[in-house]
């Protein structure tokens, strides 16, 4: 049996993660071949039991997953992981959407992570009336915290987050000296590797996840 | 969840779900990524109880364009409900019939 000798936490927006490219993100990330073992906390299970559609709706009623609770549950998962006895000790956190929020958060408020890959992650600037007792904290205010080297891919045509924002954020991260690749695809808007949505876009989703792969294999080898 | 743009209000009606009908007591209305709606954001409305769990939930994710006309057909209709004396009003707890 070949051994699995890197981890991929993952974490995702709560409606990305219902979705067919949602199972193929963790197919691609859960890869025996490439070496990789990944898992997804489920980041909903205190909020009732139903469908993954319902139940997702309820916590968008809600404001949201808490970003303490979002944080705490995949430190834990981070935690599961490191506990098996197969792999190299190395954990990437990956996301999509606000799960690239939150994997950026992760990646700044949980020591460990070896990797983390932001993809569009929208509102990691926020304005001050955006924050909320359940999100009371920028997550670009943590970036002096980063304790890994970041990926980020992002559609030139997303509007959350803006173009704007993702330089602001750049900014940030050059201010800060930390280690960082961000990608920015004419073309493209949110959620561009979604194949089953409107916004998919080919060539650059192929791309992308060359990139993601080729960072991975980089930082968690 | 993306723009995490969301309101509730209580309502008093009945919405048929996948189980049958139920009371509703809520509906909350977000703009955001819609499940099924083929669009990058929707106007999405959930009518639930939910005393009676998750599952008791209708969801409708809908264009703008579209909301904006179901609004104005909804005030519409209720004009004109009006004006015929049709209307019967009242008042959720917390709530005033001028609200």
């Amino acid at each position: 049996m070949r051994l699995l000798h890197r981890r991929v936490l993952l974490s995702k927006c709560q409606f990305a993660r219902l979705r067919p490219t949602t199972l193929d993100c963790d197919r691609k990330c859960n890869s025996g071949d490439r070496g990789r073992l990944a898992i997804s906390p489920n980041l909903y299970y205190r909020d009732g039991h139903g469908t993954p559609e319902d139940v997702a709706a309820k916590v968008r009623a809600a404001g949201g997953v808490p970003d303490d609770q979002a944080v705490g549950d995949v430190a834990g998962a981070m935690q599961h992981l490191r506990a098996l006895p197969y792999i190299n000790g190395k954990v990437g956190v990956f996301g999509t959407c606000s799960g690239g929020r939150h994997a950026f958060l992760v990646a700044c408020r949980v020591k460990g992570s070896d990797a983390a890959v932001d993809c569009w992650g929208g509102r990691a600037v926020m304005a001050q009336e955006e924050l909320t007792p359940r999100q009371p904290v920028a997550p670009i205010e943590y970036t002096q915290d980063l304790s890994c080297p970041l990926l980020g891919l992002f559609g030139e045509e997303d509007r959350n987050p803006t173009p704007e924002q993702v330089t602001q954020h750049e900014q940030e991260l050059k201010k800060h000296g930390k280690i960082y690749e961000f990608h920015r695809y004419p073309g493209a808007g949110h959620g561009f590797f979604y194949y089953d949505r409107r916004d998919y876009r080919q060539a650059q989703a192929v791309d992308g996840w060359q990139k993601v792969f080729a960072f991975l294999e980089e930082y968690l080898s | 969840m993306c723009t995490m743009i969301v309101k509730q209000v209580e309502i008093e009606g009945s919405s048929k779900g996948t189980s049958g009908w139920f009371g509703l007591r809520q509906a909350n209305v977000s703009y955001d990524h819609p499940f099924h709606a083929p669009l990058e954001h929707a106007l999405n409305i959930d009518f639930v109880n939910e005393a009676q769990g998750p599952g008791a939930r209708v969801a409708v994710e809908l264009s703008v364009e579209s909301a904006r006309a179901l609004v104005k057909t909804i005030l519409a209709v209720l004009e004109r409900a009006e004006v015929g004396g049709y209307l019967d009003v009242f008042a959720l707890p917390g709530q005033t019939c001028s609200d």
